[in-house]
């Protein structure tokens, strides 16, 4: 027998079905991830395309002119950030702990309307909230006004203080359902054998949730955390829909993704800038790249699954 | 004090706490829903209080479908979010068996190389996204937004059809061999049916980030023509500020086709959630 016989044939079948989405894959989304990273270390002179290395770079960190506005998009995120750790992610935890109480009446009717705001798009949330919250309208100050707190209002969207944590707050109210969901999810999948053991042992409701339910739940809170901060290291809509590509009150609300999008495009007198755009957005790359790492290695490794 | 009434005590604090919650979520809706369909002076007398027959008016939604053109933007938005989901659907369940079902030299290397794109956003690249299709002349087609749409949505796609097409027993397709059936017909006949309500859910995860999309339609497709419903209310929100009638119409009209996908879809979508799809 020769050895053409036992050679396999090559499977054309497998290209096949790879292909399409490798295809699209690589040339839409990785191709210009990298070409954006490369796209970095050119500027523009008389209308060509320059190599300078890493000056961009140096501009963005060294020159006042930028490294202030990064910076304080910089800072904005991580507030964001903290404020969606710390208000979203408890309430979602405690929304999916009662929702999860097994015998509870209407749950399907909670758990739906909660997640309302969650599909409702950016442009939606951010003007029903400026106007919910404008001076002119009169709700906000007007409810105030009904439980006698009236001297507590201001225009919140319009103070440099208040503006980044008010947005932050209406973007928790918009996403509060997704860690529901997901943590609602891994309590119903904590078998009742455990749950009933515990109970024999004497240990019920809110310390079967502290000692039992929380350190079960705690590899899907890693993975709710990641999902968080990379979706608010590049978010832009909310903001951009409320108040504009400046960010305003005074770049007060300016964070990574307004920040990139007005230098990419430009704004009023200033010109549209894709090599400065690009430097931002591989400063935004390296960043939600090494939120991922310490997510993967330091975080996720560290945890045991349990595999029921 | 018996259990029965710290258990009663509970349950009312439960519910206490799920109402109190779920009002703050609709409020917002509502508020806007309700004045909408009210007259101005009314909107700013009385904003909580429901339209009567003095006060109700449609001045705001005739000024909407008058001024602007939301039936062709609901037609993009449509066109983009059906076109991108056919195309995630179908290369993600073919890549997806392909992985799932071959061995073959650098299938880990593969899934790997498809699974980066699961927590990288594409935004990132948008710089030279942008680029290529001005290069191809895509720039204000709803192509552009379908290719970006799709590259986006694969590697969760595949990630998770793949888990599901695992499952799918190989008794089955080698039945299927047996009987001469070619590796396509293995695929679209066989397999296919048995993944769909995995494929549901996919769709379900999907379609709402791409219907409420805004950055690339802004950056992509800003044409008139080409518009989706999102960038469209955006813009024509922007331009009526003042007009408080025009834009509680706009954003109520905007809200009406998401609540209606979600009333449709919400089993499948909780479903898919709480199912553990995502882990």
């Amino acid at each position: 027998m020769s050895d053409q016989h036992h050679r396999p044939k090559f499977r054309w079948h497998i290209v096949v079905f790879l292909a399409p989405a490798v295809l699209v894959y690589t040339a839409v989304m990785i191709y210009p991830l990298f070409n954006t990273l490369r796209l970095s270390l050119f500027t523009e002179v008389d209308q060509e395309r320059v190599y300078v290395g890493l000056q961009n770079f140096r501009r963005l960190f060294g020159e006042t002119v930028w490294s202030d506005q990064f910076w304080n998009a910089l800072g904005n995120n991580f507030w964001f950030f903290v404020i969606h750790m710390l208000v979203q992610n408890p309430i979602g935890i405690a929304l999916a702990a009662i929702l999860s109480h097994p015998r509870l009446r209407f749950a399907a009717f909670y758990r739906s309307a909660i997640f309302i705001p969650t599909i409702l798009s950016f442009v939606i949330v951010g003007f029903a909230w400026k106007l919910i919250l404008s001076p002119i309208w009169g709700i906000a100050p007007g409810m105030l006004d009904a439980v006698g707190l009236k001297s507590l209002y201001a225009p919140w969207l319009g103070k440099e203080a208040y503006a980044l944590t008010t947005l932050s707050l209406v973007s928790v109210w918009q996403f509060v359902g997704i860690p529901m969901m997901l943590i609602y999810a891994a309590l119903l999948s904590i078998p009742d054998e455990i749950l009933e053991a515990a109970e024999v042992e004497g240990i019920t409701s809110l310390s079967a949730f502290w000692k039992i339910k929380l350190p079960l739940i705690l590899p899907s809170i890693g993975i709710i955390s990641i999902l968080t901060f990379v979706a608010n290291f590049n978010a832009f809509d909310l903001i951009y829909a409320a108040q504009g590509a400046l960010a305003g009150p005074d770049f007060s609300t300016d964070i990574l993704g307004t920040f990139m999008y007005r230098t990419f495009f430009g704004f009023q007198l200033q010109l549209g800038d894709p090599h400065m755009g690009s430097t931002i957005a591989s400063a935004m790359f390296a960043i939600i790249l090494v939120g991922v790492c310490i997510y993967l290695f330091g975080i996720q490794s560290r945890m045991r699954r349990y595999q029921f | 004090m018996s259990i029965a009434r710290t258990n009663r005590f509970n349950t009312l604090a439960a519910h206490g706490a799920l109402i109190l919650y779920t009002l703050i979520a609709l409020f917002p809706v509502f508020v806007i829903v309700i004045n909408s369909f009210k007259n101005r002076r009314a909107i700013f007398r009385e904003p909580l209080a429901m339209p009567n027959s003095e006060t109700f008016s449609l001045i705001g939604y005739e000024t909407v479908l008058k001024q602007g053109d939301f039936f062709l933007y609901f037609q993009n938005s449509m066109i983009v979010t059906v076109g991108s989901l056919f195309f995630i659907l179908l290369f993600g369940a073919m890549a997806a068996f392909a992985l799932a079902e071959y061995r073959f030299k650098g299938n880990t290397l593969m899934g790997l190389y498809l699974a980066l794109g699961i927590m990288i956003p594409i935004r990132i690249g948008t710089v030279a996204i942008l680029e290529m299709m001005v290069q191809t002349g895509l720039v204000n087609t709803l192509w552009a937004l379908i290719l970006v749409y799709t590259a986006q949505g694969l590697p969760l796609a595949v990630f998770i059809l793949s888990e599901f097409m695992r499952q799918v027993s190989d008794d089955l397709k080698n039945a299927g061999r047996i009987d001469g059936l070619s590796e396509y017909r293995i695929f679209f006949q066989l397999v296919l049916p048995l993944v769909r309500p995995a494929m549901a859910t996919v769709a379900v995860f999907n379609m709402i980030p791409i219907w409420n999309d805004l950055w690339f339609p802004l950056i992509l497709a800003p044409a008139e023509e080409v518009k989706t419903l999102t960038l469209g209310s955006q813009v024509f929100i922007g331009q009526f500020v003042t007009d408080w009638n025009a834009v509680l119409s706009a954003l109520s009209l905007a809200i009406l086709p998401v609540m209606a996908l979600y009333v449709i879809f919400s089993r499948q979508l909780i479903r898919g959630i709480t199912s553990g799809a995502v882990k």
